[in-house]
């Protein structure tokens, strides 16, 4: 700060008790982002420290969902996967569907988590859903490459594989995907403050969520299965998210730019919807939480 | 000339009591009511002031209301208050923790708070990393932390741990790592609350020190609160003094703190408090004597000085090992002092159903240094169960004395005058 003559500066901010209606202060963000690279690092390096196998634990888990999954799905229910192996088909699928159902997990718990830390210091929250989301960002890049090795082994064992021109707009998917999983996140976290209920709801919802989301089975399946009922899954913006991936991956399913903007309107409008009510939540979830 | 730096205008905080959560709903609806229709918060209006120890008529209450002050460049002010005055409240508003119902808070300078030191430690990480953490949650970047790491890794005294995760390390340590981090924030106002209550003696010092340091050469404004009025002397150059919510004095340290030992001599003017808890024993009559004299509650006792308590119970019950027990409290309600009969190894056996007892307590020297001080005296069935409690029971202001033949008055900040027998020999070597 320089001097000020009589006061004349003006102020450098203001504490008012309602927020402006919708208020995303990047700048402020901006000059946190060594504390959201903190939070990262520090998500990363400690989940596993003092375990024997370490990062490997990233590993293990969608390997052998997947395992399980072929046997159940695959080998007992017989579900098709077409020319791809069931292995790759679901490891695929849980590899992305694990990203965003952890950012939701995650950040739906933002302020019920943080309460005490929250409570304490004050730097913009949105910090926090934002490392969440960054750090299984790396996590999902991690599983992504143990998938890249089995497709090679696949490829390699005599399996015709190739993915899709399209790939090169799984990145744009990615963001969305995770834009879906911080708005939906940010409502539920907002709503939590007040009613704690959702959290019990968000830990088996998700679960269901997963059904509906056809990633055990290709979409195509259901909807010559039940008909009436398809809508369910018509209208799930994730259904069409691991569907995609599955088609830019794999080269299997369907693919519509229809769906593709469906994913990005729904995305952007969760995202919008989300930052409002958290920033709402922000200011005085402190006397509620 | 001047510079304000902060100004706070009509700040009011709201809380609602009791359970939150049940009916929240219903409120929740009522409000957005009130708001469809253009009216005004129906639970904004009714709210009490913020006395404990009312019951009030509402479930909302007023923790601050209507706060205004300002502050200059360069000032440490003192905020003072007795505990639920609101001083908390305040300062989470000021660090935006907490936003206030009304009003507003304006300011030309970064604000960054020292609220409780060590907030968002991560037990896995080792004291370096933890540094770059807590620093960039109290609001500095990787860089500036950078810059400052070795004075911080020096000034914690922590270097042979500095790789260790924080987890292995002692309270002590943690809190003085922590504090190191927050010693060298450099906003330009600091909030401090009660932070100097942590570490040894020795770190106390070195914390009080910098706190001085950061104040006095950085000209930096600095906002503490604190019980320890003497730390508050020394550090502030103006005060503001909170009851019940609402700002009752503003002005130079000295006067501010007159002001708030004040309301707690007003506070120590209150009549004893009565609690029975099983109807097995009556209070009869009880006095206090000095020097054989009859004394009533709030008098005054030399330094020195023994006091004698005189208790007349009747007993309403059969029961074994009635237990007494006197609590001294300081004017902030520290425990000073803790008599029971066992200290005497006196103890009343198999009593009687109305039987009347007589007992006598006697003190020894009481070297307290001059302040107001109270006594709790409680009744009890072998030093566990409670029968029956006097809180109030007797208040009194101990003077100085000729106990003492000093002709300054003894540190105020100090609690026990111990007395000490000097003397010095002369050796003369010439003389052998």
């Amino acid at each position: 700060m320089n001097n000020s003559e009589n006061g004349a500066t003006p102020w450098l901010f203001e504490i008012t008790p309602k927020n402006k209606f919708f208020s995303l202060n990047l700048n402020e963000v901006w000059q946190y982002r060594d504390l959201l690279l903190l939070f990262v690092k520090r998500d990363i390096v400690t989940v596993y420290k003092q375990t024997v196998l370490g990062p490997l634990w990233y590993f293990i888990q969608p390997l052998f969902t997947s395992v399980i999954f072929t046997i159940i799905f695959n080998t007992v229910a017989g579900i098709v996967t077409g020319s791809v192996p069931p292995f790759l088909f679901n490891l695929a699928s849980i590899t992305v569907w694990n990203y965003f159902s952890s950012c939701l997990l995650a950040t739906s718990d933002t302020f019920k988590a943080n309460a005490g830390l929250f409570g304490k210091v004050y730097f913009p929250r949105i910090i926090m859903p934002l490392s969440i989301v960054l750090s299984n960002l790396i996590k999902f890049g991690l599983q992504l490459l143990i998938f890249v090795v089995f497709y090679i082994y696949f490829i390699v064992s005599g399996e015709s594989l190739s993915p899709n021109f399209t790939l090169l707009f799984f990145p744009v998917l990615v963001f969305l995907m995770g834009l879906l999983g911080l708005g939906l996140g940010m409502i539920i976290s907002s709503m939590v403050t007040k009613y704690r209920d959702l959290t019990y709801l968000v830990t088996f919802g998700i679960q269901l969520l997963m059904y509906i989301s056809a990633v055990n089975y290709p979409l195509a399946l259901i909807q010559e299965k039940m008909p009436d009922y398809s809508w369910i899954i018509d209208y799930n913006p994730m259904a069409y998210v691991i569907e995609i991936s599955r088609y830019m991956l794999l080269n299997t399913g369907s693919f519509s730019v229809g769906s593709f903007l469906y994913v990005g309107v729904v995305a952007v409008a969760v995202f919008f919807i989300g930052l409002l009510i958290f920033n709402k939540t922000e200011k005085t979830f402190i006397d509620t939480v | 000339m001047e510079d304000i730096i902060l100004k706070a205008e009509n700040i009011s905080k709201q809380y609602r009591l009791g359970q939150v959560g049940t009916g929240t709903i219903s409120h929740d609806l009522n409000r957005w009511w009130h708001k469809l229709r253009g009216k005004e918060d129906p639970y904004l209006k009714i709210g009490d002031t913020n006395d404990r120890s009312t019951k009030g008529e509402s479930d909302y209450v007023w923790a601050l209301q209507d706060i205004n002050f300002e502050v200059e460049r360069g000032e440490v002010i003192g905020i003072i208050g007795k505990n639920g005055a609101g001083k908390s409240t305040l300062l989470k508003i000021l660090s935006k923790v907490a936003a206030p119902t009304t009003g507003s808070i304006k300011s030309r300078g970064r604000i960054a708070s020292l609220l409780e030191v060590g907030t968002g430690f991560h037990p896995e990480l080792t004291g370096r990393e933890n540094i770059f953490l807590n620093g960039a949650i109290l609001g500095m970047t990787k860089k500036e932390i950078a810059a400052k790491l070795d004075e911080i890794i020096d000034f914690s005294g922590c270097e042979r741990y500095i790789d260790t995760p924080v987890k292995r390390y002692s309270s002590g340590m943690t809190v003085r790592l922590a504090f190191a981090v927050a010693a060298f924030l450099e906003p330009e106002i600091l909030i401090i609350d009660e932070v100097l209550a942590v570490g040894d003696a020795e770190f106390q010092k070195k914390a009080l020190g910098k706190m001085q340091d950061i104040s006095r050469q950085g000209g930096r404004t600095v906002l503490f609160v604190s019980h320890n009025m003497a730390a508050v002397k020394s550090l502030c150059t103006r005060g503001i003094v909170l009851e019940h919510g609402k700002v009752v004095f503003e002005g130079g340290i000295e006067e501010s703190v007159d002001y708030y030992t004040e309301i707690f001599s007003k506070v120590f003017s209150d009549p004893p408090v009565y609690k029975d808890y099983s109807n097995k024993i009556e209070i009869l009559s009880f006095h206090v004597k000095v020097n054989d004299r009859i004394v009533k509650s709030g008098t005054s006792i030399l330094l020195g000085q023994k006091i004698k308590i005189i208790l007349n119970i009747l007993i309403k019950d059969d029961f074994d090992d009635l237990s007494i027990a006197i609590d001294i409290l300081d004017k902030n309600g520290g425990l000073m002092s803790h008599l029971t009969n066992e200290d005497d190894g006196f103890y009343s056996n198999k009593l009687k159903n109305k039987d009347c007892k007589i007992f006598e307590i006697e003190t020894s020297e009481l070297l307290f240094i001059p302040s107001s001080y109270s006594m709790n005296i409680w009744f009890g069935i072998g030093q566990v169960e409670g029968v029956y409690d006097i809180k109030n029971f007797f208040n009194f202001i101990i003077e100085q004395s000729a106990y003492t033949k000093r002709t300054k008055q003894l540190p105020s900040h100090s609690k026990v005058y111990l007395h000490s027998k000097w003397s010095v020999e002369i050796l003369n070597k010439d003389n052998d």
